[in-house]
């Protein structure tokens, strides 16, 4: 394992997983979700559970990001609190 | 009340990270986890399964109980979309969008909406505007069929590379969704009807618990695929491989129709007239 990735991966992990939060445009959270997932994936490949990582690649950044737009796009791009 | 709140939560965020301090090393062969059951997947999966992939055998055949019903979830959450989503009455509309396709000239529908035209060279439009995506329309279509062609794929060769039934379905879902995204709704429901997908989600389920309940007919436990022997021919680790194999297609099947299921649903305000 390259440690500088992994500690690149591991702080856009934590810096996605804060902002997906924190974000007002659910769109820009819907997206910014889908890139966690792909960090996640990329740590799950990393440290050996390939199964894991092609599960969270395809469920997590593919489809449930689409399912995500789509809800906004259904109901409001806006959050209240 | 938003101090508290953060003060519970940085509580219990610094005794999370406290506590992790006393896990084991990753991939320490001496930690419990790998102590019980571990070692005895490892040693004799690939022999008594025929899967040399440990993750499928498991999950498939040792644990297969568990993913029943982890497919059961998933079909069940497209049923809740359906059920709170599906609307049967037609969205009232007092105009209706159509462009030529060869020249592409739009024209506005106002009267005689009862019967609208079905014409070969008009396509009815979502939005008062869609821009003619060439590029994207004949990308898709380009695509669709390999993205198709390495879902089969991926359920067909869970045994030997990672993947299997959850993840093929959720990419096979995916090309029909894609379908749906780059051109309409309308085109996506032509080649995959309400009926079809709305009855495939089940059949997949059936034909895992139905897998489970031929080996319980044939005398042998419920999900123990070796008792499908006679019936499929070769012995008893041949035929665990096989039922391995029919399970993963029946996740397959009823993923794939759920994923469709819910996106349909979610995306037309359950109405199926129109899509994002």
């Amino acid at each position: 394992m390259i440690w500088q990735l992994d500690l690149a991966i591991l702080t856009l992990v934590v810096v996605a997983a804060v902002a997906a939060i924190t974000v007002r445009d659910l769109l820009g959270a819907a997206i910014v979700f889908g890139a966690y997932s792909f960090m996640m994936c990329l740590l799950w490949a990393v440290m050996g559970a390939v199964d894991v990582a092609f599960t969270e690649a395809s469920v997590g950044a593919g489809v449930s990001t689409v399912l995500f737009v789509a809800a906004v796009f259904r109901t409001t791009r806006r959050t209240k609190d | 009340m938003k101090i508290p709140a953060l003060m519970v939560v940085l509580l219990t965020g610094g005794l999370l990270i406290y506590a992790a301090g006393d896990f084991p090393q990753w991939a320490d062969p001496s930690a419990p986890a790998h102590q019980h059951v571990s070692p005895y997947y490892l040693e004799n999966g690939a022999a008594q399964t025929g899967a040399p992939n440990i993750v499928t055998a498991v999950l498939a055949d040792y644990r297969g109980y568990d993913t029943m019903f982890e497919t059961a979830v998933i079909f069940s959450a497209g049923v809740v979309c359906f059920l709170l989503l599906r609307v049967s009455q037609r969205e009232d509309r007092r105009e209706l969008t159509y462009r030529h396709r060869i020249v592409g000239m739009t024209i506005r529908v106002t009267a005689g909406l009862d019967s609208p035209p079905v014409l070969e060279e008009f396509e009815r439009l979502d939005r008062h505007w869609t821009p003619q995506d060439l590029i994207i329309r004949n990308g898709c279509r380009l695509l669709i069929p390999f993205i198709q062609l390495f879902a089969l794929y991926v359920i067909a060769h869970g045994h030997h590379s990672p993947g299997g039934g959850f993840q093929g379905g959720v990419i096979l879902g995916a090309s029909f969704i894609l379908l749906a995204i780059s051109f309409d709704l309308r085109t996506a429901l032509e080649r995959m009807q309400e009926k079809v997908h709305g009855i495939l989600g089940p059949v997949g389920v059936l034909i895992y618990a139905g897998t489970g309940a031929l080996c319980l007919l044939l005398g042998s436990n419920f999900l123990d695929y070796g008792a499908l022997a006679p019936l499929i021919g070769g012995d008893k680790v041949m035929a665990r491989s096989h039922g391995i194999l029919i399970v993963e297609i029946g996740v397959g099947i009823g993923v794939m129709a759920t994923m469709i299921w819910i996106y349909n649903n979610v995306s037309s305000r359950g109405r199926y007239e129109e899509g994002l």
